[in-house]
């Protein structure tokens, strides 16, 4: 379904990812695991269009070039990215955002918007999922909520987008143990067989709750390193020191499954 | 420039929506003022002689006084001998009904979306239509009338009221006020009159609707609005303009009283004709704008201002009475080549006065945009309280966003506090929200809206709506 061949992304003469390559199968979850500054939110950001990269190679999903889109117009392919760091905008108020925003993918399709009324109900289950009150549709989008709670606003936006491709970029960064475990939750009801997720983070921690088909290990622009879940725990136990040395090599050589 | 900045441009130079003009048959006078001029006017309007001697007082001393030249605008010379200081559109001279609206002029206001059939309006909003110098008509009069509500033009109250208009005209802005002012006392044409009794609650919103049409005339209304003990009323307006290439002269005063525990609530949505992108055209919004509040009294101004070449406007509360209060929320947009230099006064007299200032500036374009404000507690106003918050939003890098706040206080026990933010429409906003499907236009419409929210909650809900249309619209372009 998603398909990355030999992608590369710079700004200006910083080289971020150097020949990156992955497919994800429909209704596949893959995990993917790096060291700090070895790519990864620049790889999700790419996937979601964002500006300022000079980038080249090669992106489709479901046979369509990615890279040739803007952002809006990827996701209403059914690109969507929950934010490591997710954007506050004061006055607006969230259930607004959010319906606009699902009725500008619906409108791009050619399908017919939600009113109000229906949205409510959309929104409501959705709010369910992740555990949230009715008043947070009320207040502004992100502006004062807590670490959490703008986390979890990103599921609940991901419930109610129903998105082909989900990149979640370190959801898991600064969640206690029971806002990882409600978003965990929510994501694992959300996996389907036409839904392929990348789920990014740092610690093994999340992917206790999120079990991966694959998991991918990072270092410096590349895909290092794929295995399945076992190779996370790997990592937990040896860190990434194994494959920041000699890259060269590592680059080369072919890893199928887990090598722990 | 980045790809970002050129969007931002594309995004603010929308079309003017309201700038056709309609052929009427006009009656204009000859340009240029002089005391001929004056009487002229006050004959045309059949007025008594106090109010020439009020008229020629204030032309004497208009003759006397200089243009101000503090604001931060810069203002090609006005030549006041070029303008046509009188100009009213022809019709049949008794209005008894609505059918008797000519239907040029009913057309015209359909098309700017205020019809003037009454049961085709929204059946709350009474509606007095002004066209260049004078009221063509004033709607749901009669129903007003049985709650004791007096809402008629300028000119009628003059014939029907002389009394309440003698007694309230001036005392709250003098004619020597200020060159504007003077100028707008001596000339002015027409303009909108409300009278609210002891005690009654307007039972609607009462609105002005104000359209300059023809040519090379200025605009000169007067509104005075009144408001008895225990009363309450709350009063839109709503300004529109052809596009021209010559710049025309609007040049108002609005004066409100509320008496002891009454409550006024003005609202405005101004949206002259703000000229193109090289500043060609566009009104010269010079406006005076005063409330004086009695005891336990309350006077709220509410201004979304995004037309005009040039706005100068400050509505002001004068906090008379003990416990009064004196609000002031703003939106003011600088487009274009649009130069905006607008705030209030609050001038604390009275003890256990409060005042509220949210000002919300939005520059994009080349517009420039200023707030000046002025937060005065005299030695009388014990515990006097103000608060004002300034917010400037700015959309691109040739526009200019400035704060000028005046704080002066007599009383020791006064609490006075300020803050002030300016920040722009950041890129990681926009991305968020085109990740999630929207439209860059629809994205940065939305942000901006956002930033307004605070200011938008006090307008009633029919502007609320009509002022978050006229914004997206005036951010509003072509992308790509």
């Amino acid at each position: 379904m998603l398909h990355v061949n030999n992608l590369t992304a710079a700004i200006g003469d910083k080289q971020i990812l150097n020949g990156l390559n992955l497919d994800v199968g429909a209704g596949e979850v893959h995990a993917i695991m790096g060291p700090n500054g070895s790519g990864k939110s620049t790889f999700a950001h790419t996937l979601a269009g964002r500006d300022g990269y000079d980038i080249t190679g090669e992106v489709t999903l479901d046979g369509a070039d990615l890279l040739d889109m803007e952002p809006e117009a990827r996701a209403a392919a059914g690109v969507f990215m929950g934010f490591q760091y997710p954007v506050e905008i004061p006055g607006v108020n969230n259930m607004y955002f959010l319906r606009t925003a699902l009725n500008s993918v619906r409108r791009a399709r050619g399908e017919t918007e939600v009113g109000a009324r229906d949205f409510l109900n959309v929104s409501k289950k959705a709010m369910d999922l992740v555990e949230m009150k009715e008043d947070f549709l009320y207040r502004s989008v992100n502006a004062g909520f807590s670490g959490g709670e703008k986390k979890r606003n990103e599921i609940l936006q991901m419930a109610i987008m129903e998105p082909r491709l989900a990149i979640l970029d370190e959801t898991d960064s600064g969640l206690d143990i029971d806002a990882l475990r409600i978003i965990a939750g929510g994501v694992n009801a959300l996996r389907s067989p036409e839904r392929s997720m990348i789920v990014i983070t740092h610690y093994q921690r999340l992917l206790d709750y999120i079990k991966p088909d694959f998991v991918h290990v990072l270092v410096d622009g590349r895909i290092v390193k794929s295995g399945d879940h076992t190779l996370a725990l790997h990592l937990e136990a040896n860190g990434y020191a194994d494959f920041e040395t000699d890259l060269g090599d590592a680059a080369e050589q072919s890893f199928a499954g887990a090598q722990s | 420039m980045s790809e970002s900045t050129r969007t931002i441009e594309e995004l603010t130079s929308a079309d003017y929506e309201y700038g056709f003009s309609t052929d009427l048959e006009t009656d204009i006078a000859p340009p240029g003022l002089d005391e001929s001029v004056v009487r002229l006017i006050s004959s045309k309007k059949d007025e008594p002689e106090w109010l020439l001697e009020w008229r020629l007082k204030a032309y004497a001393a208009w003759r006397e006084m200089e243009e101000p030249d503090w604001a931060k605008l810069e203002i090609a010379p006005i030549d006041y001998e070029s303008i046509s200081y009188w100009a009213a559109p022809k019709q049949k001279p008794v209005l008894d009904s609505m059918d008797d609206v000519d239907p040029d002029i009913r057309e015209m206001f359909d098309k700017l979306g205020i019809p003037l059939h009454e049961q085709k309006m929204l059946s709350n909003v009474a509606v007095d239509a002004i066209v260049d110098s004078v009221s063509v008509t004033t709607t749901f009069k009669a129903t007003l009338l049985e709650a004791g509500v007096i809402f008629c033009s300028f000119s009628e109250a003059v014939k029907d009221y002389p009394d309440l208009v003698r007694e309230h005209l001036g005392s709250v802005v003098p004619v020597r006020d200020n060159f504007f002012a003077a100028l707008n006392s001596a000339v002015f044409s027409d303009g909108s009159f409300c009278y609210i009794p002891r005690g009654v609650r307007c039972p609607m919103e009462l609105s002005t609707y104000f359209r300059i049409n023809s040519m090379n005339t200025g605009q000169f209304e007067r509104t005075l609005i009144v408001a008895e003990d225990d009363s309450h009323v709350s009063y839109l307006e709503g300004c529109t303009a052809p596009q021209r290439d010559e710049n025309q002269l609007h040049a108002a005063v609005v004066e409100l009283v509320a008496k002891d525990r009454a409550e006024i609530k003005y609202s405005t949505v101004q949206n002259w004709y703000p000229g193109d992108e090289n500043g060609v055209g566009g009104i010269y919004n010079f406006v005076t704008k005063r409330g004086r509040a009695h005891t336990d009294a309350k006077i709220s101004w509410t201004q979304v201002e995004t037309g005009s070449a040039i706005t100068w406007k400050y509505p002001s509360v004068i906090l008379q009475g003990d416990r009064s209060i004196g609000e002031f929320y703003s939106v003011a947009l600088s487009c274009r080549r649009q130069q905006a230099d607008t705030g209030t006064k609050m001038i604390h007299i009275g003890k256990d006065t409060t005042s509220t200032i949210i000002s919300k500036g939005i520059s994009a374009a080349r517009g420039q945009n200023t707030y000046r404000g002025l937060v005065k507690i005299l030695r009388s106003a014990e515990n006097a309280r103000n608060y004002t918050q300034c917010d400037s939003l700015l959309l691109g890098k040739e526009c200019g966003a400035h704060t000028i706040p005046y704080i002066e206080v007599k009383n020791p026990t006064a609490q006075v506090e300020h803050e002030a933010s300016t920040s722009t429409v950041g890129e990681d906003q926009l991305y968020y929200c085109r990740q999630r499907g929207m439209t860059e236009e629809d994205a940065m419409s939305m942000i901006v809206n956002g930033f307004c929210r605070e200011v938008f909650n006090e307008l009633p809900m029919e502007f609320a709506v009509e002022a978050q249309r006229l914004l997206s619209i005036s951010l509003e372009g072509s992308v790509g």
